[in-house]
């Protein structure tokens, strides 16, 4: 029961991040490294898999981007599909925009608000049963990040959804290890991550969440009309593509200086 | 009222498909009804309130209307930022019910009551609230206000056969509904406890005193004007609530009383202290809170003379 993303061009990760290093830097915040880890799973999300034919598409697919401080490269994203224009991309962070570090539903193309850890998978556990309700096929996707599985509310809705056998739902963990303070081995211990899922009753796939192929050809493999729902742990590296801030706690939070912008950019343009 | 609600809602879910009705695992002998004819619009999520509230909110967003049933301060305070983060401010039609206000689950203990949800729920814009008087109110309530646009928080209380004398299922949001009419006392309340304080008039009339008693049903949207009109005519008033007396009727007759710059003295009959240890019945705890009908006689009387003595 494979669901056809709406064909475009390709996304590149590579524009993503370019977007990202950017509008980071005009709008002088941080956040750039939570969402240079997710560059290549929303390259695939958008560019292969999600069926979107319209943001307004009652049927469409459902994102919810539960680790909403990575909004950034969701907008990226919503630029290239065409769906923001860059007139409106540029307003990230100023004043009256509806484009802050963490997504609104007011803006076209985010399908519901987050920002507070651990509330995006109930949501996205409501619209996959809602499409059941519905008999419809559209999927719901939910990108989680690593550190959230701290929160007890993300355990609920695992539990709820293995229940409810919501197979049209589908997990991503932005598994790069970091939280806010400090690593997550650290912190508060996550290991082992897909064993505790696959003990709540989900079906678990481990994938290189820098590989978009890998991630497309993943989640077109999954069966999204009957069993389980479904968990990829995606294995990524914080701050992905800039050597200095990768896996560095200092980039969850820091902006970039002028130096650094350019040594990032260098970087990211010498990236195949 | 929680009979009567699902008594309502069931009525409203023949002709309405969109309506769901979610539980976190309370409800036993009260909502069988729905679940027995609509089990596939039934569903209990188990003792897992922020996920029960997360859940209708992705749900909501999908067009459905879903109703989120469970004790007053359960429902109210654990989820309480899933409801702001999700139906408040993506402004989704999920509907909290809360179930026992006040002292309404009293031997349970202090963990059960719900003595600050009203207040909580009254602090955000994007939320109707309504805490209905009787049964009778409740299901007027509910049929009035079931289709508005955005979230709703219903308190309800378990009381499904005491009636509001003066009531009569009266209900209309935005507006308080008058219940008695006198000269010399304004008394406003809320919620079941509206029973003690018609009892408590009743016995005021005995002794020669007159009260205007009116239900405050409709918390959010505030019946201001019509609370300003009243206000206006009275140099004292009353506000009875099984609530603490911040954040509910108290706060809110408090604030139209200072913007409106009337010359009306309120005096805030409500729960002015944590529960301590023990527990009772609901009538125990009342009147321990001064909310018996009893009590509220010699608040009443008290405060009159006051008021002839500062005058």
């Amino acid at each position: 029961m494979e669901r056809e993303a709406v064909q475009g061009p390709p996304l590149s990760s590579r524009q993503i991040r370019r977007i990202v290093l950017d509008q980071s830097k005009r709008a002088h915040v941080g956040h750039i490294g939570s969402a240079l880890s997710i560059a290549e799973i929303m390259a695939a999300l958008y560019g292969h898999v999600l069926h979107i034919p319209d943001p307004g598409d009652p049927d469409r697919d459902r994102f919810v981007l539960s680790k909403g401080h990575a909004a950034l490269a969701v907008y990226a994203a919503l630029h290239l599909k065409g769906w923001l224009t860059a007139e409106k991309l540029n307003t990230f962070c100023a004043d009256g925009s509806l484009l802050g570090v963490h997504p609104e539903h007011a803006l076209r193309g985010v399908d519901f608000s987050t920002g507070s850890l651990g509330h995006g998978l109930s949501m996205g556990a409501g619209a996959a049963l809602a499409a059941r309700l519905r008999h419809s096929r559209r999927r719901v996707f939910v990108l989680v990040s690593d550190a959230e599985c701290n929160e007890g509310s993300l355990w609920e809705a695992v539990m709820f959804a293995a229940h409810h056998r919501l197979a049209n739902l589908i997990a991503i963990i932005d598994m790069n290890g970091q939280q806010a303070f400090g690593y997550t081995d650290q912190v508060l211990s996550l290991t082992p991550m897909a064993a505790r899922w696959r003990a709540f009753g989900w079906d678990v796939q481990e994938v290189n969440g820098h590989d978009v192929a890998a991630i497309t050809e993943t989640i077109a493999g999954l069966e999204t009309a009957s069993g389980p729902p479904h968990v990829l742990v995606a294995h990524t590296v914080f701050g992905k593509g800039v050597s200095y801030m990768e896996r560095q706690i200092k980039w969850h939070y820091w902006p970039m200086s002028d130096a650094e912008y350019r040594q990032a950019l260098d970087e990211i343009d010498a990236t195949p | 009222m929680r009979g009567a609600f699902t008594k309502t809602l069931v009525e409203l879910a023949e002709r309405e498909p969109r309506i769901l009705l979610l539980t976190g695992d309370l409800g036993y002998t009260v909502l069988e009804p729905f679940a027995e004819r609509f089990p596939n619009r039934f569903f209990n999520v188990g003792v897992a309130e922020q996920n029960l509230v997360g859940v209708a909110t992705g749900l909501a967003e999908a067009g459905f209307l879903p109703f989120c049933y469970s004790i007053a301060t359960f429902i109210s305070l654990r989820p309480y930022e899933f409801i702001r983060n999700g139906p408040i401010l993506q402004r989704l039609p999920v509907r909290i019910v809360g179930v026992g206000g006040g002292f309404e689950y009293g031997p349970a203990g202090a963990t059960h009551y719900a003595l600050e949800d009203v207040g909580i729920m009254r602090l955000q814009p994007g939320l109707t609230v309504i805490a209905p008087a009787d049964h009778e109110q409740a299901r007027t309530a509910v049929l009035a206000t079931w289709e508005r646009p955005g979230p709703i928080y219903y308190r309800l209380g378990k009381d499904d056969r005491t009636v509001v004398t003066g009531l009569g299922g009266r209900f209309e949001l935005g507006r308080i509904q008058l219940i008695h009419e006198g000269a010399h006392l304004l008394i406003l309340t809320m919620g079941s406890i509206a029973s003690e304080v018609a009892s408590a008039a009743a016995a005021l009339a005995d002794r020669g005193i007159s009260c205007t008693v009116a239900v405050v049903a409709s918390v959010n949207p505030a019946p201001v004007e019509d609370l300003a009109a009243l206000l206006a005519r009275f140099p004292l008033a009353l506000t009875v609530e099984a609530h603490y007396v911040s954040g509910a009727v108290g706060s809110l007759v408090s604030e139209v009383v200072a913007e409106r710059g009337l010359g009306c003295r309120v005096v805030r009959c409500g729960v002015r202290t944590t529960p301590g240890g023990t527990s009772g019945s609901q009538g125990y705890l009342h009147h321990s809170h001064g909310l018996s009908s009893n009590a509220l006689v010699q608040t009443a009387l008290k405060e009159l003379e006051v008021q002839r003595a500062s005058t």
